[in-house]
């Protein structure tokens, strides 16, 4: 099918951009790499009536490095950021959840901005942003907002985005050194959603005790869901794999609002749910040092 | 009825148009173009028949407005190759049966293109990553793996054939 007509607007420069938002609110929605937004015009899920095409808004590519933040700015491409050296060495694992997503022609077009702000329950980016704390800067015409990653995604399709906003920016965290990461999910194949993935980032002492866990679940729930129940099973206990597979039994109890599609219903997700977070978890505790 | 103008480069050409914002690439260079050798399998994404290279990189033409397009460099099948002789890639595709019904080849050779262009020695593990977003209802997907191994090591040795 083809996408139903839509007025197009292609402004030069953010405050362009964000000014087309402000005068057309919810009738407008704004375009980053199309990889989500395109298919949905062309299946007719989606029926804005102006689109706003972000393609010439080169301010918004960046990638830097500052006070121990790795700040990317929204339309910078996927594929970029999964080889860039900078994410490679400072929170690899975002390169890594990199490569579950799509393929590498999706990746050549989708931007970090718009996947967030997607919000998709079984996109791997959202669930990264929320296991690393991340924090997404948003801004109107008005001005500038900053949103922590837990309070950013709602619900399905959903985040804290006003009509007339758009991410512009998400700063991570960089990971200290010894930090051990994972990410890892179950899909029909690959490149396809995920029916149920974790990431997980845990910080350990010397002695072998765990200092810090994150767990994040995606393609599960509604939305990405921290499992509070397991990193509270972790802090302060040897990184056995007893407690690795006591602590992944509890992710279930994060699960509040199941998703559930023909792809996956929900005891299939929930049943699967400690295995994607106990292999995220041995793949952590291997990479964590002292 | 809205128009928008585009002006970019397509295997090697310039060409300047007006196209309804709702029109896609694929749809663009299928229909208004008449490089039909991009194929329309899926219209959303899943399938890789109608990847182009957009600056060299590989692309779902069915997952970009022609709007968007304005500025780039696009290669289709058709310009692959500047005469009428094979990349090495197709030829590989040629000797390992790599084809059947032809349908998914373009999108297929393309991925297999870009991916030579930025690992000249990738693994078989690798080619069946890079290939995974490029589905083929013909061939079961193992001849079209060993030619693109086979056209990595011809491409490397310096031999196109």
């Amino acid at each position: 099918m083809k996408p139903a007509a839509f007025a197009y607007e292609r402004p030069s420069s953010l405050d362009e951009a964000l000014a087309v938002l402000g005068a057309h609110g919810s009738d407008a929605r704004p375009l980053a790499g199309g990889q989500s937004l395109i298919p949905m015009l062309s299946l007719r899920i989606a029926r804005p009536s102006v689109l706003v095409d972000l393609g010439r808004l080169s301010e918004l590519d960046t990638l830097r490095l500052h006070d121990g933040v790795l700040e990317i700015g929204a339309m910078t491409r996927q594929r970029r950021i999964e080889r860039d050296p900078l994410v490679r060495d400072h929170v690899p694992i975002l390169a890594e959840a990199l490569r579950f997503v799509g393929h590498p022609a999706i990746r050549n077009r989708g931007t970090i901005g718009g996947s967030l702000a997607h919000a998709d329950p079984s996109a791997e980016l959202p669930a990264v942003a929320l296991a690393l704390e991340a924090e997404i800067i948003v801004r109107n015409s008005q001005g500038a907002r900053t949103i922590p990653a837990r309070d950013f995604f709602l619900g399905p399709f959903t985040t804290a985005l006003r009509d007339d906003e758009l991410v512009v920016a998400v700063r991570f965290p960089t990971l200290r050194a010894g930090t051990g990461w994972g990410i890892a999910e179950i899909a029909r194949r690959h490149g396809d959603f995920a029916l149920a993935g974790a990431v997980a980032v845990l910080e350990r002492r010397q002695d072998g005790s765990c200092t810090r866990a994150a767990v994040a679940l995606f393609g599960v729930g509604t939305r990405p869901l921290r499992a509070t129940a397991s990193e509270q099973a972790l802090v302060g206990r040897p990184l056995s794999t007893d407690v690795l597979r006591e602590a992944a039994a509890l992710a279930v109890d994060a699960i509040d609002e199941p998703l559930s599609d023909v792809h996956g219903s929900v005891s299939y997700r929930r049943q699967v749910t400690p295995v994607v977070v106990r292999r995220a978890l041995e793949a952590a505790v291997q990479r964590a040092t002292a | 009825m809205q128009l928008v103008a585009i002006s970019l480069t397509v295997n090697g050409q310039p060409v300047t148009a007006e196209v309804e914002p709702r029109m896609t690439l694929a749809d663009f260079l299928r229909d208004q173009l008449g490089l039909t050798g991009t194929k329309l399998g899926c219209e959303h994404g899943i399938c890789g028949s109608c990847t182009v290279l957009w600056d060299g990189a590989a692309v779902r033409s069915c997952l970009a407005l022609a709007a968007q397009a304005d500025g780039a460099t696009i290669t289709t099948i058709e310009g692959l190759v500047a005469d009428s002789t094979l990349h090495p890639v197709q030829q590989a595709f040629w000797d390992e049966h790599a084809l059947q019904c032809g349908f998914c080849t373009p999108g297929m050779v393309l991925t297999a293109v870009a991916l030579l262009q930025e690992n000249p020695n990738p693994s078989e593990a690798e080619i069946r990553e890079t290939l995974s977003g490029n589905l083929c209802r013909c061939t079961g997907y193992q001849n079209i793996v060993r030619a693109v191994r086979v056209a990595a090591e011809r491409i490397q040795s310096g031999r196109g054939s």
